[in-house]
């Protein structure tokens, strides 16, 4: 076991946990979105999961870092706040944030990230810039993926991934117009790539991995609701 | 054992058929024509050059012989030739077509008379007729130390890099040991070239002394940058002596597989690094029991398909891996985990070049070059307003004035200068203020700019500081590999912004934010490419402030290279009566002819190409531009109205 104090509080957890499970184990919430328990290399890229220890220069990534006898860390400081609610204002840019209308509303994770971090779903300071692509994806048989409410967690990519099926889901594009894609979902004779698991609709933080089905009837009942609103 | 042959004797055996090719061409009694044909000579007509002297020399049923050989370094003249007739000095001429070839082979080579002292740069050897290169700043000041061999010899004969003591470090490493040339290299303080100035030697010591086996090391060859194109001319002029650093490293770190990353845009990069793998291999320098030792490398070349990301050497390891190229957060660094979780050793070209001068001459003499904090020399593709653009190797720790000024000729046409912009797309740019910072890794960072791996754009008062952030943006925002939020999206932000104003919409705070963003990304990104993209802007920013103000205040822009905020117009009093010159050359036919027979531009057809500028004759020079686009005088025009007579 090894004792690490955060914010002030000592922790005492096996050795070689992440420092981000440590916290998460021990009750203390730090945003994150790409990390997922028992992870081999997580990917680090969502950058939410900023810490600062105290002898180490600059926030880093709490989910990348193993704990070590002794360390002291702190999960709020100015800088680490600073980035991180730079970083969220980054990921809900490219949506409108009309949860209203999100099959995620009350489970998103961005939402309680907002609430954590006391920021609006709504970015003022940078504009409005959604992904040069469509606004729904639906070449998936049963699965339809929308480009701007996805954060690019990847968290979908590596469940897939465990299932065993390793090249199915995985990225493509660059830049800024970077997406998940099924790969070999939409190509003949490869039309069985996809498990039809639906891991990665189960695992998608956010409202961006859907079932077709689902969301059809989503969309059935937020159509009525706004009849009814008249 | 010891009856066996040391690699020094077994080199030796090689060497000697090697050295009398080489010396019968040096002291051949017909002429030789040594051709530049690296793909820079190509795309500047080598292969014209090559036809025009075999059919020149043809007609003229004279005897020589054609060398191909690689670049030289000097884009500015190619192509170039070198001609070596018996009883003259080895003679460089520059920008030889098919014409010039032809121009040669009759007055030169036919009678061994005129040696065409109009095409002449110079003399390489120092003599009583010609001026020689060293006679020439650009040759004093350049110090070759990797590229010492490039240009002069033929990279597809090995014989010709053996003649020149080639594979003579390796020998001498394998009969030395690893930890031997891992000290050696330590000592050196062989900085890597690639970009982050990690000391080799230290790389290659944890490498060494990592537990997991088999060990790797890779070649970085995927030069992304645009512009910078020194690692493929090593590649393409001097195979050898990347492949002979590859396999001393491998050496060192114990290695028994090498791998050199070549991006596929550099296919005759690739063809010669092959071509030169199988010549060595056949000579047993490469491959199984080198030189007669224990000691064996399988080299392989790795094809990657051009993500400028793929440089970095994580996501390098992914993409040799198979999986897309996204770089992974270190540690572990690959020399304790890197491909297949191997210890991994990457080095950039140019490091690995500099590895046999070093273990051939020894620490010592390589720390007389350069500063003590990074000996050795750097190698820039100057590109841009320079007088001689190309690839220069300098000592490290030269002034930027230095190299702008006396190395490449300073700047074209006599212009001012405003700016070079150091490290690749992800570099600072810089300002006469800041001409005497030294170039080395340290002095360029301090600055806000970066070695990188080498690409130098010099800009004269032409460029927009604010355009050339938003180029460079544009670019790394483009080549992100979409990873990170901060780098994703982010650099997306800073473009947006900067796009806005080059049209001259923007405000202060909008100026504050793209502040506040870069330092954003470059805390919070993943990678070393979000980390640096912002480089370009918070220079410009901190060095060109009053320009970026004039573009959100007054929308104005004071290069007058941004369109949205510049206008063309006629001045009357300079346009000629009658000539029509501009008139054609406008795409949208904006220039109409005014009531008094000169031409004027209809400003809501006018796209502001600028080719009017240049159509005007000189002797009038009527075509003027102005920064805002509502500067344009009221000058009373009226167009012609035509009447029936004159139709
Ligand atoms: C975005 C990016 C691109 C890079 N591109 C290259 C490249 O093209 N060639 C190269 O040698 N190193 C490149 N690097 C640096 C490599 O990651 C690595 O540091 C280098 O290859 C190590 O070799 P060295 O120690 O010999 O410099 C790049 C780094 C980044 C962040
Ligand atoms: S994904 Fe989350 S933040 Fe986005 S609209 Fe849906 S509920 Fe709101
Ligand atoms: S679709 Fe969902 S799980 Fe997949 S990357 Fe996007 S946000 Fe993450
Ligand atoms: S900084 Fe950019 S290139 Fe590097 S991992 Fe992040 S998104 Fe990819
Ligand atoms: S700038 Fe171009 S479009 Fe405008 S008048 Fe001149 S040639 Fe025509
Ligand atoms: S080319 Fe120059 S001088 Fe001739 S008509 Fe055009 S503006 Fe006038
Ligand atoms: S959870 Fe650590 S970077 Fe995303």
């Amino acid at each position: 076991m090894v004792t690490i104090t955060v914010d002030g509080l000592e922790i005492t957890v096996p050795r070689r946990t992440r420092l981000l499970q440590a916290c998460l184990d021990n009750g203390i919430y730090i945003p994150n979105l790409c990390y997922l328990e028992g992870m081999d290399q997580p990917p680090a890229s969502c950058r939410l999961c900023l810490v600062e220890i105290e002898g180490r220069p600059g926030p880093v990534p709490s989910c990348s870092l193993e704990v070590e006898a002794g360390m002291v860390v702190h999960t709020n400081t100015d800088e680490v706040q600073k980035l991180q609610k730079m970083a969220f204002r980054l990921l809900v840019c490219t949506n409108e944030g009309q949860c209203r209308m999100c099959m995620a509303n009350k489970r998103c994770e961005l939402q309680r990230i907002a609430k954590f971090l006391h920021m609006p779903l709504r970015t003022k300071r940078l504009r409005h810039l959604p992904k040069d692509l469509p606004e729904v994806i639906e070449d998936h048989p049963c699965i339809v993926y929308e480009p701007n409410k996805c954060v690019l967690c990847g968290r979908c990519v590596y469940v897939c991934a465990q299932q065993g099926n390793d090249f199915s889901l995985s990225f493509a594009n660059r830049g800024f117009n970077t997406v998940i894609s099924f790969f070999g979902s939409q190509n003949e004779g490869q039309g069985d790539a996809c498990l039809d698991c639906q891991a990665c609709v189960d695992i998608c933080p956010v409202g961006a991995l859907n079932l077709k089905d689902d969301r059809r009837r989503h969309l059935r009942k937020m159509a009525a609701k706004a009849k009814a609103r008249g | 054992m010891n009856q066996n042959p040391t690699p020094s004797e077994q080199l030796d055996r090689l060497r000697q058929p090697a050295k009398e090719s080489w010396h019968a061409l040096q002291d051949s009694d017909v002429p030789v024509i040594y051709v530049g044909h690296a793909t820079c000579g190509r795309a500047a007509g080598s292969q014209e050059t090559i036809e025009g002297f075999e059919q020149a020399l043809a007609d003229k049923g004279i005897a020589a012989e054609i060398r191909t050989v690689g670049c030289l370094g000097h884009c500015y003249a190619e192509p170039l030739v070198i001609i070596h007739y018996p009883g003259f000095p080895p003679l460089m001429y520059q920008k030889i077509g098919a014409g010039e070839a032809r121009v040669l082979v009759n007055s030169f080579l036919q009678a061994g008379e005129d040696p065409c002292f109009e095409y002449l740069l110079g003399a390489l050897e120092p003599n009583e007729m010609f001026p020689t290169l060293m006679d020439y700043p650009r040759y004093l000041y350049e110090k070759r130390v990797i590229m010492a061999h490039c240009g002069r010899i033929d990279p597809e004969n090995i014989d010709h890099y053996l003649a020149l003591d080639g594979y003579q470090a390796l020998a001498k490493a394998l009969e030395q040991g690893g930890q031997w040339v891992v000290d050696e290299v330590k000592a050196a303080h062989l900085r890597g070239r690639g970009g982050a100035g990690f000391p080799a030697g230290i790389k290659w010591e944890i490498a060494r002394h990592a537990e997991k086996q088999p060990k790797v090391v890779i070649c970085n060859g995927d030069e992304g940058d645009p512009g910078a194109y020194m690692d493929r001319t090593l590649m393409e002029s001097n195979p050898h002596q990347v492949l002979e650093g590859l396999a001393i490293a491998a050496l060192a770190v114990g290695a028994e597989r090498a791998i050199l990353y070549i991006r596929a845009e550099y296919p005759l990069a690739v063809r010669t690094i092959q071509q030169a793998i199988y010549a060595a291999r056949e000579k047993k320098l490469l491959g199984d029991h080198i030189l007669g030792t224990d000691f064996s490398l399988d080299i392989s070349i790795f094809q990657g398909s051009g993500a400028f990301v793929c440089g970095e050497e994580t996501a390098l390891i992914q993409s040799v891996e198979g999986h897309r190229g996204m770089p992974q957060y270190r540690p572990p660094y690959p020399a304790v985990e890197g491909l297949d979780g191997l210890p991994t050793v990457i080095n950039n070209v140019k490091t690995l070049a500099t590895v046999p001068a070093i273990i051939s001459k020894g620490s010592d003499w390589f720390k007389t070059i350069g500063t003590e904090k990074t000996p050795g020399t750097a190698i820039f593709s100057v590109v841009g307003e320079v007088e001689y653009p190309g690839l220069v190797e300098v000592p490290m720790g030269v002034s930027l004035e230095h190299l702008i000024y006396e190395v490449c000729g300073g700047i074209k046409d006599g212009k001012p200068f405003k700016a070079v912009q150091i490290g690749g797309p992800s570099g600072g740019c810089l300002p006469e203020s800041e001409l005497g910072t030294a170039i080395d890794f340290d002095s360029l960072k301090q600055a806000g700019a970066m070695m990188g791996s080498g690409g130098m754009v010099v800009m004269n008062a032409d460029a927009c500081m604010v355009e050339v952030a938003r180029y460079f943006v544009d670019f790394t925002q483009k080549e992100s590999c979409g990873k990170c939020t901060f780098c994703r999206i982010g650099t997306r932000h800073l473009l947006a912004i900067l796009e806005d104003f080059t049209k001259g919409v923007g405000s202060d705070d909008d100026l504050q934010e793209l502040k506040s963003l870069s330092e954003g990304i470059i805390k919070g990104s993943l990678c070393s490419l979000g980390k640096t993209a912002p480089n370009p802007v918070l220079t410009t920013l901190k060095f060109f402030p009053d320009e970026y103000l004039a573009h959100i205040h007054e929308q104005r822009c004071p290069a007058m290279m941004c369109r949205a905020l510049t206008a063309f117009y006629i001045d009357l009093e300079a346009c000629a009566r009658g000539c029509d010159a501009c008139v054609a050359c406008c795409p949208t036919e904006a220039i109409f002819t005014t009531s008094n027979r000169k031409k004027a531009i209809d400003q809501e057809k006018c796209v502001k190409c600028g080719e009017c500028v240049y159509a005007c004759p000189p002797e009038y020079d009527a075509v003027r531009r102005v920064s805002p686009p509502g500067m344009i005088p009221d000058q009373g025009i009226k167009p012609l109205v035509e009447t029936k007579e004159e139709q």
